[in-house]
């Protein structure tokens, strides 16, 4: 890192970017302050007031990467990867995955698959991938630009495409890839001698990340970014278990939101501080009588990924109807598993958190936590999204569908699309459904 | 136009209902105990809001409509243009129209079949009539009239005699593609292997009807299984999806204008 790199980084991002992000958050919340919304008014609440400060701290952590090849090593992970030890050891860490799901609300995602697909990528593989890929092959973003990656951290807990996908990764960009492979979980519980295999991949990952870093691995730091993650993820799991009131202070589409930096910046002091003053927030919203959706009738579970490019469109349909997205499975799983984080033993809890994500679990697991959500959050019906592009989290959404209805008594939707390619979503149809669904709950 | 009701005597018209569907347009009047007084059915045309207002303007001056229709007769719109109807008072998806209009029809709940134009649906219905759960075809125009339009269309065989042209063929050819575009291509190489057109059309409805059992077990086989929407027409339907479930198929007396008939209904309980 030469001095004038560091200037740069500082320049930009520390000066101007922070001044600029903070004229952009006093406008916004001033914007905010007058209680109009841009979505739906007379159906929806105002948007939540702390909405410009995340706007503030997703575009500073996109401007710092934008900058961070002068400044810091980089390492490109997947949305399941233990960051804890790239956190010790002071690399920028950046989600692909958070990026293409930034480029599918910008309405980008199809423009930047598009060049993967040109280069011989399947539509068949998960959208998320090819938009990365074509990114990768272009540099198109809607966030300036990417910073190329020193290092790669691929964890098997979410899906095995992202095996290939980081080996792509690897090659382009000739860097190495840290490969945690996480045994799926049948039945309750992992095996000790699985966890033991997980624990001893993150052992063996450290000589890499350090050699990269060109620093030792402090332990103390290491704790440190545990604790934080632990503490983040409390509060995120605190904010969504708010929504069992009824009605709802908040939706699933303002949690798919406020989810960024659980994702992207878990580890870091100024998360813990962000949702400490979210739940803040949402606590006064339910002393002050103020829901998600003004004339709360109906409770909803939303299982999969979000439909990135029609959130506006669905909130604004639910809401019409008095139907309230008090849950789902995809924002929870960013909370359970807080309570295995154990700072004190940083690999061994890391182990053990980073093999129990809801999809690297059988797909009973899933069923049952779907049924204690239905239960806990007072819900009247679940909407499933077939996601085309995520077949971990939607393979058994047909059974899971009748053993709610069965089981639970709820009707259930079968919603097919695709979290960020359009072109495997149709609106009329889907429309057709959702309003058919609508007309069942009431 | 066609006139129902008994014995010539003049209904009442209190509600109307109308179905904007892909291939045809329906509308229906009901008396105030809502028995179907009239219906007027036409193909649709893509300019569906001079459509409908042609419709309606015809069905005011019915003769059987008596007093004729006031422009604030209740009117309940369905089917995928629905929304294009502004004279309605309320527009309804087919789903729960189809359900309310057979559970009427027929006095009882069960499984509903209905295949329309561009797309299928399976509707489970309760003792009481209402909607318990349904399944819809993907997005493709798989397990749709369409698909066997599409693909017969190759055949030379008009719509009308399609089903009489199935069921007459001895042999039966496996067409294993339910994607309607390839398909077309299957058929076609059938044809260039000097295989009958009979044998051919039969193996086109099994498929299509191969996919709409495959609907039906999503929501779950409830006896009775009732059939509706235009495609019931071609009587194959009917006999090769009793062959398929081997269950026994009650098709309406009308099914093509459940949907229109159960927006009429709902019309009607609004009005009251």
């Amino acid at each position: 890192m030469s001095v004038g790199g560091l200037l740069v980084y500082h320049l930009n991002v520390n000066v101007l970017g922070r001044a600029a992000l903070r004229v952009q958050r006093w406008q916004a919340e001033r914007k905010a302050a007058t209680g109009v919304s841009r979505w739906k008014g007379e159906y929806l609440a105002p948007p939540l007031k702390i909405a410009p400060r995340t706007k503030e701290l997703v575009a500073r952590h996109w401007l710092q990467g934008r900058y961070a090849n002068l400044h810091r090593k980089v390492a490109w992970v997947t949305s399941g990867a233990p960051i804890e030890l790239l956190k010790a050891l002071d690399f920028y860490v950046l989600y692909p995955e958070n990026h293409g799901a930034i480029c599918g609300t910008a309405r980008v995602a199809v423009d930047i698959a598009t060049v993967a697909e040109n280069a011989g990528y399947s539509r068949d593989i998960c959208s998320y991938a090819r938009t990365d890929i074509g990114t990768m092959l272009s540099g198109k973003t809607p966030v300036g630009k990417l910073p190329k990656p020193d290092l790669l951290l691929a964890c098997t807990n979410i899906c095995q495409t992202v095996l290939q996908w980081y080996r792509v990764l690897a090659h382009h960009f000739n860097v190495p890839l840290i490969l945690v492979d996480t045994p799926f979980v049948y039945y309750d519980e992992a095996t000790d001698h699985a966890i033991e295999f997980v624990k001893r991949q993150l052992e063996e990952a450290v000589p890499i990340a350090e050699k990269v870093a060109g620093k030792s691995l402090d332990e103390r730091k290491l704790k440190q970014a545990a604790r934080l993650s632990k503490l983040a993820s409390q509060l995120w799991l605190e904010i969504m278990e708010r929504n069992q009131h009824q009605p709802a202070p908040i939706s699933a589409f303002d949690e798919f939101i406020q989810m960024a930096p659980i994702v992207e910046m878990r580890g870091d002091a100024v998360t813990v501080d962000f949702y400490a003053a979210m739940l803040k927030e949402v606590d006064d919203r339910i002393a002050h009588g103020i829901s998600a959706v003004k004339n709360e009738k109906k409770r909803l579970l939303w299982d999969n990924l979000p439909i990135w490019y029609r959130l506006r469109y669905l909130a604004e349909l639910l809401g019409e109807h008095g139907l309230a997205l008090a849950a789902s499975t995809y924002t929870n799983a960013w909370g359970e598993l807080a309570p295995l984080i154990d700072p004190e033993r940083p690999f061994e809890s890391a182990a053990r958190t980073y093999i129990y994500p809801i999809l690297n679990r059988g797909t009973g697991h899933k069923l049952a936590t779907m049924k204690r959500m239905v239960e806990a959050y007072h819900l009247d019906g679940v909407i499933l999204h077939s996601d085309r592009s995520c077949k971990p989290y939607s393979i058994g959404q047909i059974d899971q569908r009748d053993r709610l209805i069965r089981d639970c008594g709820v009707p259930a939707l079968l919603l097919e699309a695709d979290h960020n390619d359009p072109r495997a979503y149709a609106e009329e149809q889907a429309a057709n459904r959702l309003a058919a669904f609508i007309e069942m709950l009431e | 136009m066609t006139a129902h009701g008994t014995k010539g005597r003049m209904a009442q018209v209190c509600a109307l209902g109308i179905d904007v569907g892909s291939t045809t347009v329906k509308i229906i009047g009901v008396d105030a105990e809502g028995n179907l007084a009239w219906h007027l059915l036409e193909q649709a045309d893509p300019r569906v809001e001079d459509q409908v207002e042609r419709l309606l303007a015809r069905a005011a001056t019915l003769p059987l409509s008596s007093p004729p229709l006031a422009g604030g007769t209740p009117l309940v719109a369905t089917g995928y243009g629905r929304k294009l109807v502004r004279q309605a008072t309320r527009s309804v998806t087919e789903i729960t129209c189809h359900a309310k209009g057979i559970y009427r029809e027929l006095s009882h709940g069960g499984t509903l079949v209905d295949i329309g134009g561009q797309d299928s649906k399976v509707i489970s219905i309760n003792s009481k009539g209402d909607v318990v759960d349904f399944s819809m075809n993907d997005k493709c125009a798989a397990g749709t009239g369409r698909f066997l339009e599409n693909t017969a269309r190759r055949l030379g065989v008009p719509l009308e005699r399609l089903g009489q042209v199935a069921l007459s063929a001895l042999e039966e050819v496996s067409i294993s593609s339910t994607c309607t575009v390839f398909a077309e291509s299957e058929v076609i190489s059938l044809i260039a292997h000097g295989i009958a057109v009979e044998p051919i059309l039969r193996g086109l409805h099994r498929s299509l009807l191969k996919r709409v059992v495959a609907m039906i077990r999503t929501v779950g086989l409830v006896p009775p299984l009732m059939l509706s929407g235009g495609v019931v027409q071609n009587q194959a339907i009917a006999r090769m999806l009793e062959e398929e479930t081997s269950e026994t198929v009650i098709v309406p007396r009308y099914p093509q204008l459940m949907g229109a008939y159960g927006a009429a209904l709902i019309a009607l309980e609004q009005a009251n």
